[in-house]
């Protein structure tokens, strides 16, 4: 990858999420959460269906409204963006139009997203799917369609990305150099923020393991986080 | 934003794109009619007008439900409203790039249909020039109905209930302009210009009432 951005400012962002709690309806989803990355880290959210991962990262990416606490971008040049605005976000979609070829859904985010960044053709040879950049994106198979997604991270340049399962329906392989992509990504300073139930294997990720707010109504939640039993971060090098 | 006019227009007139189902809805609507009428060609070439303008505005409301369900359906709408741009300016061009695939084929197929309903050409001109000047509010009015729906399954019905009410005027003006331009003694100038403004209004307010609601219809 590009060697030559490594000093750019947006190299000594990071991403604190302070006490977040998330709320869907009556329900309390995610409840006093708290993070912090610094350029170059990863975070790695696990725990079993349900357990409000996605809704997390939702939060996180500015796309649900946080019942409690903050989401902050700290560093240089980030004072005057919004969050959403310096963050990728890949989720269970995959945010391709499959009437259109991949080469023309990968230019257009290029150009939408700005701050460009690996070439449309250098980005799929990333992720080994060359040969398809000029079939309809609707031709692929489930794989290969997560595959072009991953591209769409490295077309722009963003200095957080939060994805959402992003090995889902990826082989082995696949998902070694999806690991790859990811260490180089952090590696030149780019926050990574994932969930996941399948194991990444990210060297230095810190991990958080969500846990299924049983009942999740108010009161007992009140209660269970005055516990502290909800959470429990961990560093996990 | 050139790029996602681009887009827009490409996915419209892909196979599958659907931009030309409201003409054949508008056809089917200009065929229908002159059965219910019968066939009194001076009774049709006097309501032909109007005909054109009911059928034009239903055909435009159908397509608007695709407006940002679509990109919800596959992701596309998160990355979207997550970028750095202005939010309403992203969905002004979206309703550009919807009324260049939707409302612009009907002004098109407008002087064929008139020929089957009797309308003379000065008021198929009329009709022509009301719907170029009056379609455009109907797509940035609806927009603010399709993100209303954004999160609901099959929300088409209720946009075009949601939206009918708001779109009465621009029925209004844009058939007592056409009328104007008929029949010598009505005004044609002052109900036009109102259509006009109509149109300028809704291109200001509709693109920042969709873009509130997409902000907050956070699913």
């Amino acid at each position: 990858m590009d060697e030559t951005r490594t000093d750019q400012p947006a190299d000594r962002l990071s991403l604190i999420g302070e006490k977040l709690s998330v709320r869907r309806g009556e329900r309390m989803i995610v409840c006093d959460v708290s993070f912090r990355l610094n350029a170059g880290d990863a975070l790695v959210i696990t725990g079993e269906n349900g357990s409000g991962k996605s809704t997390l990262l939702r939060a996180v990416a500015g796309l649900l409204p946080l019942a409690a606490g903050r989401v902050i971008v700290a560093g240089p040049g980030a004072e005057d963006c919004e969050v959403r605005e310096l963050i990728y976000y890949l989720g269970h979609q995959n945010g391709m139009k499959g009437a259109l070829t991949v080469r023309e859904n990968l230019d257009f985010w290029q150009a939408f997203c700005g701050n460009p960044w690996m070439d449309v053709e250098d980005a799929l040879e990333q992720v080994n799917l060359l040969h398809a950049i000029d079939l309809p994106f609707s031709y692929l198979s489930a794989g290969m369609k997560r595959r072009a997604s991953i591209a769409k991270l490295l077309v722009s340049e963003k200095p957080v990305w939060v994805v959402d399962e992003p090995t889902a329906a990826l082989d082995a392989a696949s998902s070694d150099m999806f690991r790859g992509i990811c260490q180089e990504f952090c590696s030149m300073g780019g926050i990574l923020v994932a969930a996941t139930h399948l194991p990444l294997g990210i060297d230095g990720a810190q991990s958080l393991r969500l846990e299924t707010l049983s009942g999740g109504y108010d009161d007992d939640l009140a209660e269970a986080a005055a516990e502290g039993e909800l959470l429990t971060p961990e560093a996990d090098a | 934003m050139t790029a996602l006019l681009k887009r827009e227009l490409a996915i419209a007139f892909r196979a599958g794109g659907g931009a030309l189902t409201g003409v054949l809805f508008f056809l089917a609507v200009v065929v229908v009619f002159p059965f219910a009428v019968g066939p009194d060609m001076n009774l049709l070439a006097r309501i032909g007008p109007a005909i054109l303008w009911i059928g034009a505005l239903l055909a435009s409301l159908l397509g608007l439900d695709r407006l940002f369900a679509q990109d919800r359906e596959d992701g596309s709408l998160d990355l979207i409203v997550m970028q750095p741009h202005l939010l309403p300016l992203t969905i002004a061009i979206k309703c550009l790039a919807h009324w260049l695939a939707t409302g612009l084929p009907l002004i098109l197929a407008t002087p064929l249909f008139g020929i089957m309903l009797n309308v003379e050409p000065v008021g198929t001109g009329a009709v022509m020039l009301t719907l170029l000047v009056g379609t455009p509010a109907i797509t940035l009015i609806g927009a603010v109905g399709a993100a209303v729906t954004v999160t609901l399954p099959r929300g088409g019905l209720l946009i075009a209930i949601l939206v009918l009410p708001l779109v009465i005027p621009v029925l209004v003006f844009g058939i007592t302009a056409t009328n104007g331009a008929i029949y010598d003694p009505d005004p044609f100038t002052a109900p036009f210009l109102i259509l006009c403004a109509l149109t300028l209004f809704s291109g200001v307010l509709g693109p920042l009432a969709a873009a509130a609601m997409l902000r907050h219809s956070a699913d």
